[in-house]
């Protein structure tokens, strides 16, 4: 204990009182805003109505459930298909740019490694305009180098749309699977990877049998940390969307006009789904950790 | 990254290389997606923006342009809310700071075994959950039909509703309330790294607990400080969503200018010219909160 016995009491109270305080601020929000998907009213708020499902699987017109809201389905699905290809990308680059870091020796590295850190200390907004600017820019020169008509067919890709969202979303989500993975890659022993080599492995044998699955935990972790960044991320992906907004995009185009319990559905929908992944991801990050 | 800044420790090194010699592909399959990642996605596109920052809209022909930037100077309104963003960040950074302080020192050397696990499991779970629905959660607390004005005008307190969503104080907590744990982990970290007998051994010697938080555990805790302060800041005045769903009409931030330019006014260099003036200012901010700290980038990171 840190703290000298007959310390003043009112202090202690003080801080006590603090730290309630704060735990509330925390969670009531959150608390009650789950309780009010349950409410049988229309507006978001107490008094209690009675309990119902029905933010979640009506089909009324009045009361349209999180379940048959084709809107809502819709942006979960582009949601879901961004972050899964995300959290793959992330993956793959994350861990071979940690086999490089912390392998390998070459001119620049320190210069790359700033490179990759960078995107922590830079705005999303500004990660999602430069590349909108950047992708627009591509496409111009497309054109001039085969012509309007084909570049029209080549660049559809390039254009607002999945394929840039993933990319934005990825130029800072890799760098926290890089920095997830390559503190585990540092604790390999090297020695287990040569002696698979003595037994006759080839160097992407012993590369795939013995050292990714050492890295198993931190790919967890690394990955499920990806797929929730991706999922709820907003910022960068405003200015990159096409037609097909995710579900941030999507729920706030909804926030601003109009508020039903049906949003309070799909927060706790999320909210499971988040905490539950929540859990495994921390869960294997302490091993990964200490292990 | 330790193995790399020591200079003594060749011993791993030289199994690096042995491990590496025969494998010369390895290298280059690991480069590629780092080189495309760093030109295509970070340096292209920031070179292609600082670029066409220059340039004036609809009007590429007339070449290098620096009215982007001197609209921003010459017209109250831009760099008005640009010093209210500022304001806003500089804040929220202080603000969250005060409340994560004494948390973070509870959760690192008071709370003991298994409730300090618990503690920390049900303090981080809330910041799993995304930013959208957490914002959400405290519209409809504060809104007019919201939860607080139900509480207040059933307890007779208040008579009617009051608005309190829509205004600056509203966005302040949006603010504080998505950038906490941000604030509050990194200082748990270091305080956590804190030996407990140093403290032991100032009271020992008859330091008042003023002194002991001045003197020991300030100062130990600053790299986590810095950490926490710097990425509470850039998250502040990067952040469009709490701003714009629960600020008022005149409630404008710079996140917001800038949207506005590139979608609203299809003006992609003006657009250009604020995102990169919002860049200075958080690498600005960023390169202080290092250099007072006498700490890197990469250190505060990890």
């Amino acid at each position: 204990m840190t703290r000298k016995p007959g310390t003043s009491v009112t202090l202690k109270t003080i801080y006590l009182v603090f730290l309630a305080a704060f735990l509330l601020f925390l969670f009531v929000p959150l608390i009650i805003n789950g309780i009010l998907a349950f409410n049988n009213d229309e507006v978001p708020s107490f008094p209690w109505r009675g309990a119902t499902l029905g933010w979640f699987y009506s089909a009324d017109d009045g009361q349209v459930g999180v379940f048959n809201d084709a809107k809502m389905i819709r942006a979960i699905t582009t949601s879901l298909r961004v972050a899964v290809f995300v959290t793959i990308l992330s993956l793959v680059v994350g861990t071979t740019t940690s086999f490089l870091f912390v392998r390998e020796n070459f001119w620049g590295k320190q210069a790359l490694y700033f490179a990759i850190i960078a995107p922590l200390v830079i705005p999303g907004v500004i990660l999602g305009i430069s590349i909108l600017v950047f992708f627009h820019g591509i496409i111009g020169i497309l054109k001039s180098i085969v012509g309007p008509e084909l570049a029209r067919d080549l660049a559809r890709p390039l254009r607002p749309g999945g394929l840039l969202v993933s990319l934005g979303q990825f130029s800072f989500i890799g760098t926290i699977a890089t920095l997830v993975i390559s503190a585990r890659l540092r604790k390999f022993p090297v020695e287990q990877e040569e002696a698979a080599m003595d037994l006759g492995a080839s160097r992407w044998g012993a590369i795939f049998s013995v050292t990714i699955p050492f890295l198993f935990p931190a790919l967890l972790s690394a990955g499920i940390l990806a797929f929730l960044l991706s999922f709820e991320n907003f910022s960068t992906t405003l200015f990159l969307i096409g037609p097909k907004p995710t579900l941030p995009i999507f729920l706030y185009s909804r926030l601003r006009f109009f508020i039903t319990p049906e949003i309070n559905a799909i927060s706790v929908i999320l909210m499971g789904g988040t905490a539950l992944l929540g859990l495994i991801a921390m869960s294997f990050r302490g091993r990964s950790e200490t292990g | 990254m330790e193995s790399q800044t020591d200079p003594h420790d060749n011993r791993g090194q030289i199994d690096v290389e042995k491990a590496s010699k025969p494998f010369p592909w390895f290298r280059a399959v690991c480069l590629v997606p780092l080189l495309i990642w760093i030109f295509v996605l970070l340096v292209g596109p920031h070179i292609q923006l600082f670029t066409i920052s220059f340039i004036k809209n609809r009007h590429p022909e007339e070449g290098f342009y620096l009215g982007n930037y001197a609209k921003f100077f010459a017209e109250p309104i831009y760099w008005r809310i640009f010093l209210r963003t500022a304001v806003y960040s500089i804040g929220t950074t202080f603000f969250t700071l005060a409340i994560c302080f004494p948390a973070a020192f509870f959760l690192a050397k008071v709370a003991k075994g298994r409730w300090k696990v618990g503690l920390i499991l049900l303090v981080v779970l809330p910041f799993w959950i995304s930013e959208l629905v957490r914002t959400y959660s405290w519209m409809i607390m504060l809104r007019e039909t919201g939860v607080i004005n139900w509480i207040l005008v059933n307890l007779g307190i208040l008579s009617q509703p009051v608005e309190m969503l829509y205004n600056d104080y509203a966005i302040f907590v949006g603010l504080v309330y998505a950038s906490m744990l941000f604030m509050l982990l990194p200082i748990y970290g270091v305080l956590d790294g804190l030996d407990d007998s140093l403290i032991e051994a100032a009271q020992d010697l008859g330091a008042t607990r003023w002194t002991i938080l001045w003197e020991i555990v300030w100062p130990h805790s600053l790299p986590g400080v810095t950490s926490g302060c710097i990425i509470v800041f850039m998250l502040a005045l990067g952040n469009y969503l709490t701003p714009t769903l629960m600020g008022g009409k005149n409630s404008l931030y710079f996140t917001e200018t800038i949207y506005n330019q590139f979608i609203v006014c299809w003006n992609w260099n003006q657009g250009a010219a604020f995102g990169f003036l919002l860049l200075i200012l958080s690498g600005f901010f960023v390169w202080v909160g290092l250099k007072l700290t006498r700490q890197k980038l990469t250190e505060v990171v990890k």
